[in-house]
């Protein structure tokens, strides 16, 4: 199986490399893609060093263009397509329509991946994104069971790609639109889910407060185990109970489903965390290799610790197993 | 490799004489070392950005001083804890967690996660500080040899075996620990 790495600068994409990433995404830094933050991504010159980087040890790159291009402003997401065709990007990963179809129009041999961005979750839909834009591949949102993605597989004619490891969403991807509520920005319009000049931490007593556009969303005691700032994570009282109304700061990690995944049909396995360091993409590129290797060799793949790397510092296989509380 | 950690501490031993040790002189050391550190990684500021006129305040906590970081003039100023000027973005770990960090050793999302780096001020300008030191995969006993080659001999010989006594991320970190 195809293992799919994430990286935010190219010293993460090297790390990839090194590590063992059979492919690595990336994105150009603007908001053309859903990891728009400060000091991240890359301009049009590093993603063609990268490229290089990477072709010359066999390992390909993927541009993620993912997110919803603003009415007017089309211009910076299709150069956005062009550039990536010309730095030598082995495909672009789109969410949409507009932008599949131009691409396909205007760029035919620069092979489409859809975006889970898309939330194309049922055999209709791919087939759709298929047919008309002659889409290879389709990232599955974290909504499906291992049951429902090996019943999809069995009615389409392209690849999957599932997330195995890495930061969740409370939604179906795509579709949220929480973090507009606190700061007139998203990740589908901006490539942003709270965007970090909205965020403001303080210290209160010994406790760590996050507040999102001037709302107290969390509050870490010391020594505590602290969330991203997102209002999906955000901590709030309810009636008479106070906890994570939306969802728990947990991440997904769904390396014991890799052989039940491969069943099911999926052709690439996917790495959530292009905002994090070199250092996390390293270590879970290198666990995670082990994995897909072991599952080539017909061994039993090796129990992963990586908890400590989560938002949460805990894990969950989110939607693969359901058990909804 | 030592173990990946932010509770490492500096011995009291060492931090004790730092109490009263004159801070301009560590202020122009660490300066020289800014100025040359920027001026051989030009893409830091490039990554940066908007925020280079920020100032950052580094809160070594187990440190009797702090260090304030002004990238656009390229100073790395320390200053007794409490007696700083205000910054735009306050980070706060021990030594170990920046030296981990740093030579990327340690992830920063995930020693925000466990408590072991707090952040204050202007979210924004942090990222961008934090991405842009990432990405220069810097090597800090390197850096010093570049900016006084007296002291590359010694750090060379001494480093490792440091590294190995303290606990401590000394060096860049090439290879990853084992997680499984």
């Amino acid at each position: 199986m195809e293992l799919v790495c994430p990286a935010g600068t190219p010293a993460a994409l090297r790390a990839a490399v090194d590590a063992g990433a059979h492919c690595i995404y990336c994105g150009f830094a603007d908001e053309t893609n859903a990891r728009n933050f400060p000091g991240l991504n890359f301009s049009r010159s590093e993603l063609a060093q990268a490229v290089g980087y990477a072709h010359a040890r066999g390992a390909k790159v993927l541009v993620a263009i993912n997110t919803f291009p603003t009415a007017g402003k089309e211009t910076l997401w299709h150069s956005a397509v062009a550039d990536a065709e010309t730095a030598g990007a082995d495909a672009v990963i789109l969410a949409d329509l507009g932008l599949l179809a131009h691409t396909a129009e205007r760029h035919p041999d620069l092979r489409r991946h859809l975006s889970v961005q898309a939330a194309a979750a049922n055999p209709d839909a791919i087939n759709f994104y298929a047919q008309a834009f002659d889409v290879r591949r389709v990232v599955l949102p974290r909504v499906l069971s291992v049951e429902e993605i090996a019943a999809i597989n069995r009615e389409i004619d392209v690849e999957t790609e599932v997330f195995v490891f890495g930061g969740l969403c409370v939604m179906a991807e795509g579709r949220c639109s929480l973090s507009s509520y606190a700061t007139g920005r998203s990740p589908n319009m901006n490539g942003v889910c709270s965007p970090p000049e909205h965020v403001d931490y303080a210290t209160e007593g010994t406790d760590s407060v996050a507040r999102l556009g001037g709302f107290t969303i969390h509050r870490t005691p010391k020594g505590g185990v602290a969330p991203y700032p997102t209002l999906c994570k955000g901590c709030f009282t309810s009636g008479d109970k106070t906890g994570h109304v939306f969802e728990d700061a947990v991440s997904l990690d769904a390396s014991k489903l890799v052989p039940k995944l491969a069943k099911a049909g999926v052709t690439a396995l996917k790495i959530e965390g292009r905002q994090r360091s070199r250092a996390y993409v390293a270590q879970i590129v290198r666990a995670f290799r082990a994995v897909t290797d072991a599952l080539e060799d017909g061994r039993d793949p090796p129990a992963l610790a990586l908890a400590r790397l989560s938002e949460g510092q805990a894990a969950t296989t989110g939607a693969y197993a359901k058990t909804w509380r | 490799m030592p173990e990946a950690t932010g509770n490492v501490t500096i011995p009291q031993l060492l931090t004790t004489p730092m109490r009263i040790l004159p801070l301009w002189p560590v202020s122009m050391a660490l300066s020289q070392l800014a100025r040359n550190l920027l001026y051989a990684h030009p893409e830091i500021l490039h990554r940066i950005d908007k925020y280079q006129n920020h100032h950052f305040e580094l809160d070594i906590t187990d440190l009797p001083f702090v260090l304030r970081l002004d990238p656009a003039r390229a100073q790395l100023r320390a200053f007794r804890r409490g007696a700083a000027p205000a910054s735009d973005a306050r980070i706060a770990g021990s030594f170990a967690a920046f030296l981990a960090m740093l030579h990327g050793a340690e992830d920063g999302d995930t020693l925000y996660f466990s408590g072991a780096l707090q952040i204050e001020g202007d979210t924004s300008a942090v990222l961008a500080l934090r991405n842009a030191l990432d990405d220069a995969e810097l090597d800090l006993g390197a850096e010093i040899a570049n900016a006084l080659p007296f002291l590359a001999k010694p750090l060379r010989q001494s480093l490792a075996p440091l590294e190995r006594l303290t606990g401590l991320h000394l060096t860049r970190a090439d290879t990853t620990p084992e997680v499984y």
